[in-house]
């Protein structure tokens, strides 16, 4: 299966503080990858990197062969609505939109039309099973519905690529566990590949792979943390 | 020994004979190790001989005569009372994991103790897969998705009880062999 995002010798800072020390990874196609690891290891800004949200200080990433992070922003931007889809802990919906409305905006955005974004985005919802919600606005939704109408606007661009930072960190464990079976059954059915961050077993154990991450490098250990030398001083 | 107790369980809605129960067994616990037709029946002849189920009858529905057992009243007390009883909570204090992890983190070459604590966590996670894989196949039984349930649920706090102790020996890395 060929690669649709490679990223090579990645680092970022935030001002002194070293966020990634140089992260090498492919995804390949159709791939559910997990990137995990500890509080503070650098995966929600290896996910930013990779999703051309943030730009690496060095390092390249690139998607199906084309770098991206020397790319504008303008033309980042483009491309996380044309072709990558986003979801974040929190489904940061508007909070002033139906879901209808809030699902459809991607494609609006994209310059489709109002009715045929609408009749897309009530299939989505419905694919996701919140079609009875269509018309109501986020605080009038629980986590799981909200949750769900979110990745009906992350995939109904149907991007090739799903970028999720700990989509169901905000979810109780039987509600995320049905939020993100669907996530991955729709990704297959779609041949959409998804890198997902999170810091549960539980949530990596849908992924096909997982990469663990320690001090903004990748852990060949899986450990993702680093038994002290010298430990064994008696 | 839980098989008995599955067996009553499985009686309490109604008689059943020997190969249904089987299948009944298999169908309730299907990660469990499956219960032979021999280790049923010698279980029923023991909870017939002490009194907790009773032949109800027999058939031959196109085969060979089968018997049905059905719960007794002292059957039904017997599994009342197993159910009700609280299982000791924590019953793993001692466990091998917890040997080998504590003996791996005195092993004088740290190389070999983050080979062993690597390919441990590399199982606990593959075996984790495997099972989110099982309980999400839409051909998965509810009893399939109970029992993966059971599995992840365990597997996962192994792994946050691995994570957390190789957070506390980078913390306090002298203390484990005082």
């Amino acid at each position: 299966m060929r690669d649709i995002l490679q990223a090579r010798a990645v680092v970022r800072a935030y001002g002194a503080t070293p966020a990634l020390r140089g992260v090498t990874l492919d995804v390949a196609e159709g791939e559910i990858l997990a990137i995990t690891g500890p509080s503070g290891c650098g995966k929600s800004t290896l996910l930013h990197c990779l999703a051309g949200i943030m730009r690496p200080d060095s390092g390249e990433v690139a998607y199906r062969g084309t770098r991206i992070d020397t790319l504008s922003e303008a033309a980042r931007s483009r491309l996380r609505r044309t072709e990558f889809g986003v979801l974040f802990q929190f489904g940061q919906l508007v909070a002033e939109l139906t879901a209808a409305q809030n699902v459809a905006l991607p494609l609006l955005l994209a310059g489709t039309g109002r009715r045929e974004a609408r009749t897309a985005a009530l299939a989505w919802l419905e694919r996701f099973g919140v079609a009875d919600v269509a018309n109501s606005r986020p605080g009038e939704m629980s986590g799981g519905q909200q949750q769900r109408c979110a990745m009906a606007r992350a995939l109904v661009t149907e991007p090739r690529l799903i970028f999720a930072d700990e989509p169901t960190g905000a979810l109780d464990t039987l509600t995320g566990e049905q939020v993100l079976g669907q996530l991955v059954r729709v990704a297959h059915e779609q041949h959409t590949t998804v890198v997902l961050v999170t810091h549960d077993a539980r949530v990596a154990g849908y992924a096909d792979r997982e990469i663990v991450l320690r001090d903004g490098a990748v852990d060949e250990s899986g450990l993702g943390i680093a038994l002290p030398t010298g430990r064994h001083g008696r | 020994m839980s098989a008995p107790y599955v067996l009553l369980g499985l009686l309490w809605g109604g008689p059943k004979h020997g190969y249904d129960l089987k299948h009944a067994y298999d169908r309730t616990l299907p990660r469990a190790k499956p219960l032979g037709f021999g280790q049923v029946y010698a279980t029923l002849g023991r909870l017939e001989r002490d009194g907790l189920v009773a032949q109800a009858g027999h058939d031959r529905a196109g085969g060979p005569d089968r018997t049905t057992f059905a719960i007794t009243d002292a059957g039904r007390g017997d599994l009342e009372c197993w159910v009700a009883t609280v299982e000791p909570p924590a019953p793993h204090v001692g466990g091998v994991l917890l040997a080998k992890v504590m003996v791996a983190l005195m092993w004088p070459d740290a190389e070999r103790a983050v080979a062993y604590l690597a390919a441990q966590r590399k199982a606990h996670t593959d075996r984790l897969r495997e099972l989110t894989a099982a309980k999400t196949n839409p051909a998965a039984t509810f009893g399939d998705v109970i029992a993966a349930d059971y599995a992840i649920t365990h597997l996962d706090a192994d792994l946050v009880w691995l994570r957390t102790t190789l957070a506390r020996v980078a913390d306090l890395h002298s203390g484990v062999h005082e």
